[in-house]
């Protein structure tokens, strides 16, 4: 998937590409849910891209969900689970289906349910699911165009989604990280796991099998593993399956991988089926939604967990490096209120004072232009870039974004003219104080709602910004500080994640993917709804702005 | 059809003085029927009626004042057995002898839908209603499922619905029957076959559409004496194929939209499938007071365009002490979908105020509907070839419409929770400290102390001391 590597043929294929896909048979599944005794109901929807997708090659994208209600007996439908099967473009999940339909024939049968459960068929794998979602609850986050739903069945408590592409499975793969970093209640995870142990099946995290030895070195260092591979999922804040867009709407759900791999012992759908169905069983006997358990954690394992009162210092001890930083810089005189208790140079101040504060205004609009302008240009000028330029619209945005990213570095040399020269450093210690905050109070933020990327941000921006300063070897600073930029951890993250997972990318390759990640970002956040692209562009690109302008102060 | 129906305890109290109704009572009489209809989706659907009536000496005061109205609802109540074994207690004859045998738990509880209601009313006993008679009825809709129930064959028989046959009636009735709605397949005998064959037939219009009735008379001894029970058997001997079964002319929905713990909003969707008749209907929301209704977000919107009620009634909750009410009166055009949604912001309770599961998430109440609904009879296309003339110039007979309540579904709304082992275990540790602590500290403050004087010995030792002091020497 290429992203650059034929200009040519791309722009041959960019016209319209509306859906040259196999469509869902929607009306042979109607027909044969219907037939199970399901109350069956479609919803068409409609979505253009913003540019288009080259990874999915999709653009204006059109698709009918099928939807089918197996309504529980004397009960007002007021609660329901939900089993959901994606599917894409080519028929690499019909076997799902075809379990979705055994399961709902065998669950029709049986007299004990006390919640609705919802078999959800949906087109364009997550593009169908948000549309569904988003019907269902009645709002319109994305700009989806899609038709109301004719049939609901109350709040869902609960969701399975399910990906297999073989009538064999050697073991199931389990994801929960959603978007933006939500994870399901823990206690779902450990209800797979116990009906997997209990039907003898071989479940896998991360695609990784549990490691088993926890007294010598080799099973830490493989949680040790699997531990990134999650921080770097989660950090992501995309969703891995169609579970991760019902974290949205507070629905505890994950998604189930049937993995063939050339393992000896496979396991047809029968064993898959009788886990889900036991999942499904314990599920509706649940009198609250799950919450007992853990909503932030951390999974070494599938059956170990870290928790939020552990893993939270190592971030907190990362933010107090900038805490202390601030609060040196304040001490050493350059706090923005009057340094009234500074007695030594206080006769030549209040003039210095007043220039630096008017010295920060400049940076900062500048810088937070420059993220304005690479949250916004790139889409709004993707159709005059393609005109101009021999470029696809999707190269158009990368591009853009990665020229837009690179400009930002050109501009601190043109953003302040006249310096004090009484007291040369207060300018550079005034902007790096109010860039210490800003970096600080928005990698706290960030590390509340989704530790992951808190932690990573954190861990690569915090020693580069507050060793920031405009003397010593400059060289290597802004080589530090452009290691450590965002797209820069995006570059390396995508490296340590291919590393992880032991398909060791080249160069090249590494390059193409990260274009292809760029792209996908910008249209993770304009489809989903993920939060990533704009909290990138808009408050970590300009802060980081900020500390190249402290390195560059004249 | 699995009938996704609300369950809820609906109660409608009229204290004081009864309605005047001006039927001719019979005293101490118990009419008992059963009635099933086949659904044309293969289910079969089974209501029981018991009558009662009974005279009683309170004397009719005046008019039924509406001050005295009330109106509640519990939108949780979950009917198993405990529901049914004193309702059947009502019964004359309990389960023993009549329609109520066949009331039997484990089949009755084995369906898809089950509603079951006791009626009690005063009927005035003459026309100027100086005495009054009460009435007690009693009823018990289910409906079997055929997938469950008939292993996917639409065919069904007492027996297999309930595990019982009849075979006597209640030696207290004075009418005991049983009626089998067989209106679409008795043009011809091609479609499906009663056994024993119905002696007697009943035709009517029941909710706007014509029904045929076979009847069995319990209390006709031919019935059961020839083969010592009853055990009605419906046969297809060609299934039905209607894969669509029929739209009713109003259906409603009801949804909470949005996400997240603070707004949300409640919106009902009201169909009107006539081709071309609008009708109004009346719409009754009550609303618990813990979610706080925006009023001037009310919107109502049918087919894209603003919908204005002709009247409206609001009365507005106040905390922990009456819901929202809503009353709004609608007109529905035809062939239309209509939208009533009202934005509401969640409160925030106080900690006792959640209930032992708060997870769970907080009932509201189903809306109600009142409308006259077209009848199926009127929306039919009149031949006017073979009619007489006279039709065309009245061509809304009376039956036109039939009066329809419909109940939506009750709804689940999760309010912002706090965790409550959070507060469990610092109340806990608080109540320790705060005893250990204030406890030994207001002893300490509060007690007074005594230096106690050491005892005095016992009688030698007196008596040692009395002659140490004779003695001149200073006591032990």
């Amino acid at each position: 998937m290429g992203l650059l590597s034929d200009p040519v043929r791309r722009r041959g294929a960019r016209p319209p590409r509306a859906a040259p896909q196999t469509a869902l048979p929607v009306a042979w599944l109607e027909r044969t849910m219907r037939a199970v005794g399901l109350e069956v109901h479609t919803q068409s929807f409609s979505r253009k891209l913003p540019f288009p997708d080259e990874t999915h090659e999709r653009y204006i994208v059109s698709g009918t969900n099928v939807y089918g209600i197996l309504r529980a007996p004397r009960a007002a439908s007021t609660e329901s689970l939900v089993l959901t099967v994606p599917c894409g473009s080519d028929s690499t999940n019909s076997q799902a289906v075809g379990l979705l339909l055994a399961l709902a024939a065998h669950f029709r049968g049986q007299i004990y349910w006390a919640k609705d459960i919802i078999f959800l068929v949906t087109e364009h794998d997550l593009l169908g699911t948000e549309a569904w979602l988003e019907a269902y609850h009645d709002v319109n986050v994305t700009g989806m165009q899609s038709s109301p739903l004719q049939g609901r069945a109350g709040a869902i408590q609960a969701a399975v989604a399910l990906e297999l592409s073989s009538d064999m499975v050697t073991s199931l793969d389990v994801a929960v990280e959603g978007l933006n970093g939500q994870l399901p209640n823990l206690d779902l995870l450990n209800l797979f796991q116990t009906f997997c142990q209990k039907g003898g099946l071989l479940c896998t995290l991360q695609g990784k099998l549990q490691p088993q030895d926890w007294t010598s070195l080799d099973g830490p260092l493989q949680g040790l593993q699997m531990l990134l591979l999650m921080v770097l999922r989660q950090a992501s804040g995309r969703p891995h399956g169609s579970h991760g867009l019902f974290l949205r709407y507070r629905v505890e759900a994950l998604t189930l991988r049937g993995i063939n791999s050339f393992r000896q012992y496979k396991y047809d759908l029968v064993a898959v089926g009788k886990a889900l169905e036991g999942m499904f069983r314990k599920l509706n006997h649940l009198l609250e939604r799950l919450h007992q358990s853990f909503f932030l954690y951390l999974l070494p394992a599938i059956s170990r967990f870290v928790s939020i009162g552990l893993y939270m210092p190592a971030a907190g001890f990362l933010l107090l490096v900038l805490g202390l930083k601030i609060s040196s810089l304040h001490e050493a005189g350059v706090g923005l209120e009057e340094p009234g208790g500074s007695p030594g140079p206080s006769v030549p101040l209040p003039p210095a004072q007043g220039m630096g504060l008017a010295s920060l205004v400049a940076p900062l609009l500048i810088s937070q232009a420059m993220g304005l302008a690479l949250y916004v240009l790139p889409v709004l000028g993707q159709h005059v870039a393609a005109q101009h330029f021999p470029v696809a619209e999707a190269e158009a945005v990368v591009l853009t974004l990665l020229a837009i990213y690179a400009a930002g570095l050109a501009l601190p040399h043109n953003t302040h003219r006249v310096v004090s020269t009484q007291a040369p450093d207060r300018g550079w210690m005034a902007l790096k104080l109010v860039a210490l905050i800003y970096l600080a109070l928005q990698l706290g933020c960030i590390a509340l709602t989704n530790f992951s990327l808190g932690f990573l941000l954190a861990a690569t921006m915090v020693p580069a910004a507050a060793l920031a300063k405009p003397h010593g070897s400059r060289t290597l600073y802004a080589a530090l500080l452009v290691l450590t930029s965002p797209a820069a951890t995006l570059l390396g993250s995508l490296f340590l994640w291919r590393e992880l997972q032991e398909a060791p990318l080249s160069l090249a390759e590494g390059w193409q993917l990260f274009l292809a990640a760029l792209a996908q970002g910008v249209l993770e956040h304009h489809t989903y709804g993920a939060l990533l692209f704009p909290l990138l562009s808009l408050g970590l690109y300009p802060c980081w702005l900020l500390f190249w302008n402290v390195l560059f102060w004249k | 059809m699995a009938a996704a129906m609300p369950l809820p305890l609906f109660l409608l109290l009229l204290l004081g003085p009864g309605g005047r109704c001006l039927a001719e009572p019979q005293r101490d009489s118990l009419r008992e029927e059963l009635v099933i209809t086949p659904l044309p989706s293969g289910d079969v659907a089974a209501t029981f009626q018991f009558r009662t009536r009974w005279d009683s000496e309170l004397q009719r005061e005046g008019d039924t004042d509406h001050y005295f109205l009330r109106y509640a609802v519990l939108p949780r109540e979950v009917v198993c057995t405990e529901n049914l074994t004193p309702w059947k207690k009502l019964l004359p004859c309990s389960s023993k002898a009549g329609l109520s045998v066949l009331l039997k738990a484990d089949r009755l509880f084995h369906t898809s839908y089950h509603s079951q209601a006791v009626h009690i009313r005063p009927v005035c006993r003459n026309a100027r209603c100086t005495s009054v008679s009460w009435e007690l009825r009693q009823t018990l809709s289910v409906v079997f499922d055929a997938f469950i129930t008939g292993q996917g064959k639409k065919d069904w028989s007492l027996f297999r619905m309930f595990s019982r046959t009849l075979t006597e009636p209640c030696p207290l009735a004075s009418e005991s029957r049983v009626y089998v709605d067989i209106t679409n397949y008795n043009q011809d005998n091609e479609t499906l076959e009663v056994n024993p064959p119905p002696t007697t037939t009943y035709h009517d219009v029941i909710l706007g559409t014509r029904k045929t009735y076979a009847i069995y008379d319990l209390l006709d001894t031919a019935m059961i004496n020839n083969s010592r029970n009853l055990n009605i058997q419906l046969k297809w001997k060609r299934p039905p194929e209607n894969e669509f079964p029929p739209v009713p002319f109003l259906h409603a929905q009801r949804y909470v939209s949005g996400y997240g713990l603070q707004k949300g909003e409640l919106s009902t969707l009201l169909y009107n499938t006539h081709p071309y008749r609008a009708f109004p209907v009346l719409l009754l929301d009550t609303v618990p007071w813990y979610l706080r209704l925006y009023v001037h977000t009310l919107t109502i919107t049918s087919k894209g365009k603003d919908n204005k009620p002709s009247y409206i009634h609001y009365q507005p909750a106040q905390d922990r002490l009456q819901p929202h009410l809503l009353e709004m009166l609608i007109q529905l055009p035809a062939n239309s979908v209509t939208k009533v949604s009202i934005q509401f912001e969640r409160a925030l309770l106080k900690w006792t105020e959640y209930t032992p599961d708060p997870n769970h998430g907080f009932y509201v109440s189903p809306s109600v509907l009142s409308a006259l609904v077209p009848s199926m009879v009127a929306a039919k296309p009149v031949d006017w070839e073979e009619s007489p003339l006279f039709n065309s110039l009245f061509p809304v007979s009376d039956g036109s419409n039939y009066f329809m309540r419909l109940y939506t579904e009750p709804l689940l709304v999760n309010l912002p929770t706090p965790d409550f082992s959070m507060p469990y275990n610092v109340i806990c540790l608080t109540c320790t400290v705060v005893a250990v602590c204030y406890g030994s500290f207001y002893n300490l403050l509060t007690r007074t102390f005594h230096i106690e004087e050491p005892r005095t010995g016992g009688l030698a030792k007196r008596l040692a001391n009395l002659i140490r002091r004779i003695r001149g020497v200073p006591p032990l």
